[in-house]
């Protein structure tokens, strides 16, 4: 992650929009209406979900179309825009296109949590077992992202004001510990622990159910909610802190918003589908290159375009090796390292975002 | 007296006894043992461990027994589900439950009992509770007789240490409290490494302090063979074992399952780890 210099000065050319806005946001709203239809109708069991109009469903048909499918898109669908919406708040954030939630040691916060709950699970008192049930991991994965956040901010802040490149540092530094206290955790994790782990880390959508969607649908809501508040003063921020103020952005409130508005989705996603990376990276580049840098675009378009892209890969994750399921993250970074890669080999001077 | 009860009931209704003709194994062991039962024109998918004997790898595979999704599993329209304890997620059990599927635990317990134990469970479940009796009877036999042959070898006992996966020199061993060490105690060994429960990985000083007569490992039926990389390890090289060579190889789900053939691998075990005692 080096490569990224957060201070560089990045200009903001008003560069020619290659596709129209409105007409692309349209066009993804309908895409993700229809990947919503066809998610709704694959899946390893064939059941189609106009068969209920025609016949009465047995109750194992049931369960699969109105407990498992369907919670398990609208989960996808929430955690797809908040992946995607977050990199753009990132990217934005950090005037870098490169940036992604990762960075910032939020996920790693979030998975130290998940592990945490994972291996010394069965240590923990009766009490929070009787409150969190089978969602122990969960929920210790968002308290894990969310104290990560708070130590970031109070050490970003620790000058007065928000400084972005010492919550970049601080970040890689949050991140690095989380992982060392992963790695202790790995090390004293059973031969079970280590495959739940292990699978954990892989990222899944198998698990979605009403409660699971109902605990996080709150607050990737939240997040989609307030991240196009933030759009304005990201696009001033685009040309430096100083310019911006000067412009009369309340940059320490965008900076203040950006990040609990990453934390939150990111904190949220982690803690419903484990490890699944680069949809905050590919879905934002693929945009920009379509329709600009403006916030006021990118950050609806990027919603609509995670969604639908996590959408298809949980669909194709169902279905590649029915009735056995492959962990979407596998899937994301299958299509998302190569993206990756170009966008890298792809950037020259001048270029940037 | 349950099981008097629960077969007089099953004598009494010989529909409901075989209403559970569609019946999804999670679990290596609990695969082997519906063989074993006959009964294995009942099955209709099976998870990625359940890969004895061989015609049950024809069945459709639902997946890891610790990662199941649920719509793939209730895909192949099971009516029972026997699952080995710790299959999951939870989210999926739950999941599977609220489908309204029948599903057994089936507990897990590295002893000659508990192999007896796991087959009434599996035969309870699938309705054929005399076969079980007769097959729990025939492995607890088994299991006598293999530990008797055992009994009779008066040798020193050679001390085995049972490497679980070796990554680039970085050897996970097998510690108290696993399913390779009571295999290795019921055919005559003594676990080298007893410091720790579970898997774990082992520093070089261990494995040197462990100085393990014997190494043990799964031969995952794939052809692969890492036996000179092992013996090359620098730690493992100077112990008794790496010195003579002495590296002993036996399918994964026949040593650690604990099901129907653990007699045969108490047997397995025992002559190979003879056959490398000091002449």
């Amino acid at each position: 992650m080096t490569v990224l210099g957060a201070s560089a000065p990045i200009r903001n050319r008003r560069a020619p929009a290659r596709l129209p806005a409105g007409p692309v946001v349209a066009g993804l709203a309908v895409l993700l209406v229809l990947v919503a239809g066809a998610s709704l109708s694959l899946g390893a069991s064939g059941i189609l979900p106009w068969e209920m109009f025609l016949r009465p469903l047995n109750p194992a048909e049931t369960a699969i179309l109105f407990s498992i499918r369907l919670p398990r898109l609208i989960l996808g669908a929430l955690v797809g825009a908040g992946l995607a919406v977050s990199g753009v708040l990132m990217q934005g954030l950090f005037r870098n296109p490169l940036a992604d939630p990762g960075l910032v040691g939020v996920s790693a916060g979030g998975g130290l949590g998940a592990v945490g709950a994972i291996v010394l699970g069965g240590a923990l008192p009766a009490g929070i077992h009787a409150v969190t049930g089978m969602y122990l991991a969960p929920v210790f994965a968002f308290a894990g992202a969310g104290i990560t956040t708070l130590i970031l901010y109070r050490l970003a802040r620790l000058r007065g004001h928000t400084s972005v490149t010492t919550m970049l540092l601080a970040g890689i530094v949050l991140g690095a510990l989380a992982n060392a206290f992963t790695g202790i955790l790995i090390y004293l994790a059973d031969d079970r622990q280590l495959r739940d782990l292990t699978f954990w880390g892989l990222g899944s959508l198998a698990g979605a159910n009403w409660v699971k969607l109902a605990a996080a649908a709150p607050v990737l809501l939240a997040g989609l909610a307030v991240a196009p508040l933030l759009a304005r003063g990201l696009n001033a921020m685009a040309m430096g802190e100083p310019a911006a103020r000067h412009m009369g952005v309340p940059v320490e409130r965008v900076k203040r918003g950006a990040i609990f508005a990453v934390a939150a989705m990111t904190g949220a996603a982690v803690a419903v589908s484990g490890g699944i990376g680069f949809v905050g990276i590919v879905a934002p580049h693929v945009l920009r290159l379509a329709i600009g840098p403006d916030h006021r675009r990118l950050i609806p378009a990027s919603a609509l375009f995670g969604a639908a892209l996590l959408i298809v890969a949980d669909t194709v994750a169902r279905l590649i090796v029915a009735p056995a399921e492959l962990p979407i993250g596998i899937l994301m970074a299958l299509i998302g390292a190569p993206v990756f890669l170009w966008l890298l080999l792809s950037r020259r001077p001048g270029t940037v975002m | 007296m349950n099981r008097l009860l629960l077969s007089a009931l099953l004598m009494l209704m010989p529909l409901a006894a075989h209403a559970q003709d569609r019946v999804l194994p999670l679990g290596g062991t609990v695969t082997e043992i519906i063989y074993q039962l006959g009964e294995q024109q009942r099955l209709i998918g099976r998870d990625t461990t359940s890969t004895w004997p061989a015609e049950a790898t024809a069945l459709p595979d639902v997946g890891y027994v610790r990662a199941l999704s649920p719509e793939g599993v209730l895909s192949v329209s099971p009516d029972l589900i026997l699952m080995e304890e710790g299959a999951g997620p939870a989210e999926t059990i739950e999941a599977l439950r609220g489908a309204g599927v029948r599903m057994v635990t089936v507990p897990d317990d590295y002893t000659p009992e508990g192999v007896a134990q796991k087959v009434r469970v599996v035969a309870d479940a699938l309705g054929v509770p005399d076969k079980g009796a007769d097959l729990a009877a025939r492995i607890e036999a088994d299991i006598a007789a293999a530990r008797a042959r055992v009994a009779e070898d008066h040798g020193p006992k050679p001390r085995v240490l049972f490497v679980l996966a070796n990554s680039g020199g970085r050897l996970t061993g097998g510690g108290a409290q696993t399913a390779a060490s009571s295999i290795i105690e019921l055919a005559g060994g003594e676990n080298a490494v007893t410091g720790f429960t579970g898997y774990k990985t082992l520093s070089d000083e261990a494995i040197a302090t462990a100085a393990p007569d014997v190494i043990l490992m799964m031969d995952r039926g794939d052809g692969s063979d890492d036996t000179a990389g092992l013996l090359a390890h620098p730690a493992l090289a100077h112990t008794p074992a790496g010195e003579k060579g002495a590296v002993v190889r036996l399918p994964g789900l026949l040593l650690l399952g604990f099901g129907p053939r653990t007699g045969a691998a108490i047997d397995m075990l025992h002559s190979a780890l003879a056959a490398h005692r000091a002449p």
